[in-house]
């Protein structure tokens, strides 16, 4: 499994985002310029975290633009996996290949913490290795996470399984106490109809290596692992 | 042969209705409200952007405006109203 970690100019999680893939045996991670047309020959296709473009007109708004996401638009249309990490997920909404925006969190606050997600899809190739509910301690740190679609679209959303990971607190209920953003409905993460394109907020790849997390979390290694299940 | 004028077309984003404006409501509610300007019943922020167009009319320019803003996503259209002006 060959993975190409899209690198911006601003992406600042990508160096993370290859090192945290080769953690785990049997994957290989390159980092690839956007505007390398190679992106497409790779077996999945990782939008890392960063201020792509220094987040001017909106967080992701100018990288949807740019020659990588035309790649990743066609690779996510043949089915190919993608995953979008915080910037990689506004970057995603933007182009639309998922639904919905990331507003600025209700307090406006850049909000850097370690939250619990639980996932509520297992059935994407980023999260096959869960089980349905399992909760995952992973960091977020972002300004513009909010999540938001219009009531009738987000209905659909929750209705078809596109909400991949939701806030929850340590038992695993997603209360507002547990919602560091105001992101409707606590939605850290969610995917496409197909579920192969996912993005998320949190940072599964500062939380692979326990050694390297203060709580000595190594859940997120689990999203890069999931992509060698074929289940 | 028409001519052609420099048009200033401009555009603002803003959050769609149902979609909460934490600071336009951070800015209505703690500074506006509470310096006594009662009549002010609500704000909403945005973004504004200035564009400098060439077109042989206004009406042309506004249209070349509005296509752009959708053709390249210059807001979001889940969340995002848009208006554009000459």
């Amino acid at each position: 499994m060959r993975v190409a970690v899209v690198r911006f100019p601003g992406s600042n999680c990508d160096l993370d985002a290859v090192q945290a893939i080769r953690t785990v045996p049997g994957m290989k991670a390159d980092l690839v310029w956007h505007e390398d047309p190679a992106i497409s020959g790779y077996d999945a296709a990782v939008l890392p975290g960063g201020f792509s473009f220094g987040d001017y007109l909106r967080a992701g708004a100018i990288a949807a633009r740019s020659p990588a996401l035309r790649h990743v638009s066609r690779m996510a249309d043949g089915g190919v996996p993608v995953l979008g990490i915080c910037n990689g997920f506004q970057i995603l909404v933007e182009a639309g290949l998922l639904p919905g925006a990331l507003l600025k969190n209700t307090t406006l606050k850049f909000v850097c913490k370690w939250t619990n997600v639980r996932v509520e899809n297992t059935n994407t190739p980023f999260t096959r290795a869960f089980k349905e509910g399992q909760i995952l301690r992973v960091p977020i740190a972002h300004s513009e996470g909010r999540y938001y679609l219009p009531e009738r679209d987000l209905r659909r959303l929750e209705d078809d399984g596109g909400v991949a990971f939701r806030y929850c607190d340590e038992r695993g209920r997603a209360v507002e106490s547990a919602n560091p953003t105001g992101t409707l409905g606590n939605i850290a993460g969610v995917c496409n109809e197909m579920g192969n394109v996912v993005g998320l907020m949190p940072h599964p790849e500062r939380a692979t290596e326990s050694i390297l997390s203060p709580s000595g979390s190594s859940d997120g290694r689990h999203i890069f692992e999931s992509l060698l299940r074929n289940d | 042969m028409s001519k052609v004028g420099l048009f200033s077309v401009k555009v603002v984003v803003s959050n769609a209705e149902g979609a909460s404006d934490p600071e336009g409501e951070t800015i209505y509610r703690d500074l506006v409200s509470k310096s006594g300007f009662t009549q002010v019943k609500g704000i909403r922020s945005g973004k504004f952007l200035r564009i400098s167009v060439e077109a042989p009319d206004a009406k042309t320019a506004r249209e070349l405006v509005a296509k752009m803003c959708d053709d390249l996503r210059i807001y979001n259209p889940a969340a995002h109203s848009l208006t554009v002006e000459v």
